[in-house]
């Protein structure tokens, strides 16, 4: 499939004069990691398809500082913060919707009270106002029928209480949603939170990622359905550890309803 | 009752409430030493918290059997202590069972109370087997060795004794009530569910023992209660108390938004500024303290952290929950409040042994009580903060005193050292140039 991505930048928006309609905040995963790289693909093969009016900030995004803030270094997260700021509101940008439930959190909880005050959505609460809005159709396809269980990452739901969008998605596509026995508010952590991600674990005896892929395991799924490309990596991880990576997929919602609309 | 047993009566009543006094000051005085943070704001929703959870119990039932169980215990505790009110009043004044005259409602009362009673006995039986016998997980941690283990036992047999006394107490007021003819003062009042099977018990003693043992039954549960009172300070029980301010002065930012520090923000808007001189004499405030950096001590967290300590009853649900402690690391959420209300402990000691001036003790939270392997341990996922029955937040306190290893002493892990670094030089966790960012959209 030869694919013909439209990605504008905000600079060429506004060398046309243009304001998108929405932020795309790439994040640091969505733009150098192999795996997430392809959820950034997915998603914005579903806004040309929707004809979403966006933009990215391409060379001019960087680290929203989460790492640093939860490491403890409020000095770089602030720097961060600010820089992002002075580019977000150089832009006049108004509403930034992110894969990464990390970058999420950050922009719409910490970045206000440091001058950066934006609607800012997750990705999967804005595909399912797409769909709301009849923006978008999905119809089952391919996952008509599976078993998908949803881990629920903590900066989505705990730390903002968004649990349904991302469920919704997954029932649109006609699959069967299956709940892991810790889940919503009572979900298990990956690991890789609180820059976790950055470093080995701790001594102890085992791994939260092995932990957590148990959880997703007993539900006998076809699809771990991830919403935050760290929980992603976490899971695939986890499910090569357990050498189930020809039964059982860790996929993106965003890379479940692209390929359920064969983007 | 003689003028004797009034005075004897005031006499406890004074004692056990000005002792009880006398140590809420000493936990408001600790309390205080903690910095200030404002939680005022959006008075609604904070009495709405504390209404749904401290008094309404919403997130004990998430554990069922515990929940239940527990709000049992809880309304015996509140409804029972009604009775308390007679108890003062005809202890005070010498007269004997003073609302009597409510007629039918004294009866439903009474009637209720032993009921509770009842319930409660059984409830505490239930937990004591969870802790001491079926030994769940959490009760058995080691977190919960020595005195915190012995602590929650010694509440549960209190429960049985005043509980077992009010009853008896009952018990023996109704023989003396049925005793043909009359007893005394003994008049024919309240309504004995449960009481009544204990009555016979007392059958062929005789009446003046009976009335003896009344009196005794009346005065150990009274005192008992006072002693109970006093022992909260001590024990991990002041939830009782403090869960009220403590659900009232929550963060009700959302559980991922971590405070901005102002004394950061000041610096890097200095930083930051274009048109600030960097060869300015900065402006000295000769009074103002050096601040510091995150928390390494009790003093340099906020007071609503240390209510949080005080408040903590030690049941473990944020530990059984934590990913990191049923991984085996030794991060434990419930440690750091149990560690973080020692130290208040010892610091209020030292301040109290000292007429008031703490005098430094080369000790600290952070790596005396608090090692940074715990604390790089959270993956800061909420967890805790979510199962905690009274809105105990142990992230904030970690996420303080990582800011502290970090800022002040340049003590983070190697690998996030790394991270950081890569984060300055090129703004992302990883080594990758930021001009490459867009690079994907070209890649197949």
């Amino acid at each position: 499939m030869s694919e013909v991505l439209i990605v504008p930048t905000m600079a060429e928006m506004l060398a046309q004069g243009k304001q998108p309609e929405v932020l795309f905040w790439v994040g640091c995963s969505g733009s150098f990691d192999d795996r997430a790289k392809k959820i950034t693909k997915a998603f914005i093969r579903i806004l040309n398809r929707a004809n979403v009016s966006f933009a990215v900030l391409g060379t001019e995004e960087s680290c929203s500082g989460d790492p640093a803030k939860r490491a403890g270094n409020e000095f770089l997260f602030q720097m961060q913060a600010m820089m992002n700021i002075e580019v977000l509101n150089a832009y006049e940008v108004k509403k930034i919707v992110t894969a990464c439930p990390h970058c999420f959190n950050t922009l719409k909880n910490e970045y206000p009270e440091l001058g950066g005050v934006y609607e800012v959505v997750h990705h999967t609460e804005f595909l399912k106002s797409l769909l709301d809005d009849g923006r978008l159709t999905i119809e089952g396809g391919q996952f008509k029928g599976k078993r998908i269980t949803f881990h629920d990452p903590c900066y989505l739901g705990r730390a903002n209480n968004v649990y349904e969008a991302p469920r919704d998605l997954i029932q649109k596509l006609d699959a069967e949603l299956v709940e892991m026995k810790r889940s919503r508010a009572n979900g298990l952590c990956c690991g890789a939170g609180g820059a976790q991600m950055f470093k080995d674990a701790e001594a102890g005896n085992k791994e939260i990622n092995i932990e957590r892929t148990e959880d997703a395991l007993e539900t006998q799924p076809e699809i771990i359905a991830a919403g935050c490309p760290f929980c992603n990596t976490m899971m695939t991880d986890g499910i090569k550890n357990k050498e189930k990576e020809s039964e059982v997929k860790v996929l993106d919602i965003a890379e479940l309803i692209a390929n359920a609309q064969d983007l | 009752m003689g003028f004797l047993s009034t005075i004897l009566f005031a006499i406890f009543l004074v004692l056990g409430f000005g002792y009880f006094y006398f140590n809420i000051k000493k936990i408001v005085r600790n309390i205080n030493l903690g910095t200030a943070v404002n939680r005022k704001d959006n008075p609604k929703a904070r009495w709405k918290n504390m209404a749904m959870i401290a008094l309404g119990q919403s997130k004990m039932v998430k554990r069922p059997v515990a929940g239940i169980l527990h709000i049992i215990v809880y309304a015996g505790f509140i409804i029972i202590n009604i009775e308390l009110l007679e108890i003062i009043i005809d202890g005070l004044f010498g007269t004997h069972r003073i609302f009597a005259f409510l007629g039918t409602s004294y009866n439903v009362l009474i009637g209720s109370f032993e009921i509770l009673a009842f319930l409660v006995l059984v409830s505490v039986f239930t937990f004591w087997i969870r802790r001491n016998i079926i030994r769940l997980k959490r009760f058995a941690n080691k977190d919960l060795t020595g005195f915190p283990k012995n602590d929650a036992n010694y509440i549960l047999y209190f429960e049985v004794v005043l509980m077992t006394l009010f009853l008896l107490m009952n018990a023996s007021d109704l023989h003396l009530q049925n005793i043909p003819g009359g007893f005394s003062h003994f008049i024919k009042a309240g309504f004995f569910p449960i009481s009544q099977f204990i009555e016979p018990l007392f059958n062929g003693v005789s009446s003046n023992l009976v009335f003896i043992l009344n009196e005794m039954f009346w005065w150990l549960h009274i005192i008992g209660i006072l002693i109970f009172m006093n022992y909260l300070y001590y024990s991990k029980h002041l939830h009782i108390l403090l869960a009220f301010p403590n659900t009232y002065f929550v963060d009700l930012n959302p559980k991922g938004q971590l405070s901005n520090l102002e004394s950061v923000t000041n610096e890097v808007k200095l930083m930051m500024d274009p048109n600030a001189n960097p060869y300015a004499t900065p402006v000295v405030d000769e009074n103002a303290v050096p601040s510091k950096f995150g928390a390494s001590d009790i003093q340099d967290l906020n007071w609503v952290q240390l209510m949080n300590a005080y408040t903590c009853t030690e049941c473990g649900r944020c530990t059984s929950s934590c990913p990191a402690n049923i991984t085996g690391k030794k991060l434990s959420p419930r440690k750091i409040m149990m560690d973080t209300r020692d130290r208040i402990e010892e610091v209020g000691k030292n301040i109290d042994a000292n007429n008031g001036v703490f005098v430094p003790d080369n000790k600290s939270l952070l790596n005396d009580y608090i090692t940074p392997e715990e604390l790089w341990a959270c993956t800061s996922c909420n967890a805790c903060v979510e199962e905690c029955p009274v809105n105990i937040s142990p992230l904030s306190i970690i996420v303080d005193l990582r800011r502290y290893l970090v800022m002040e002493q340049s003590a983070a892990p190697n690998s996030l050292n790394a991270m950081m670094t890569n984060i300055e030089n090129n703004g992302a966790p990883w080594q990758y140039n930021q001009q490459d960012r867009l690079n994907w959209k070209n890649e197949i």
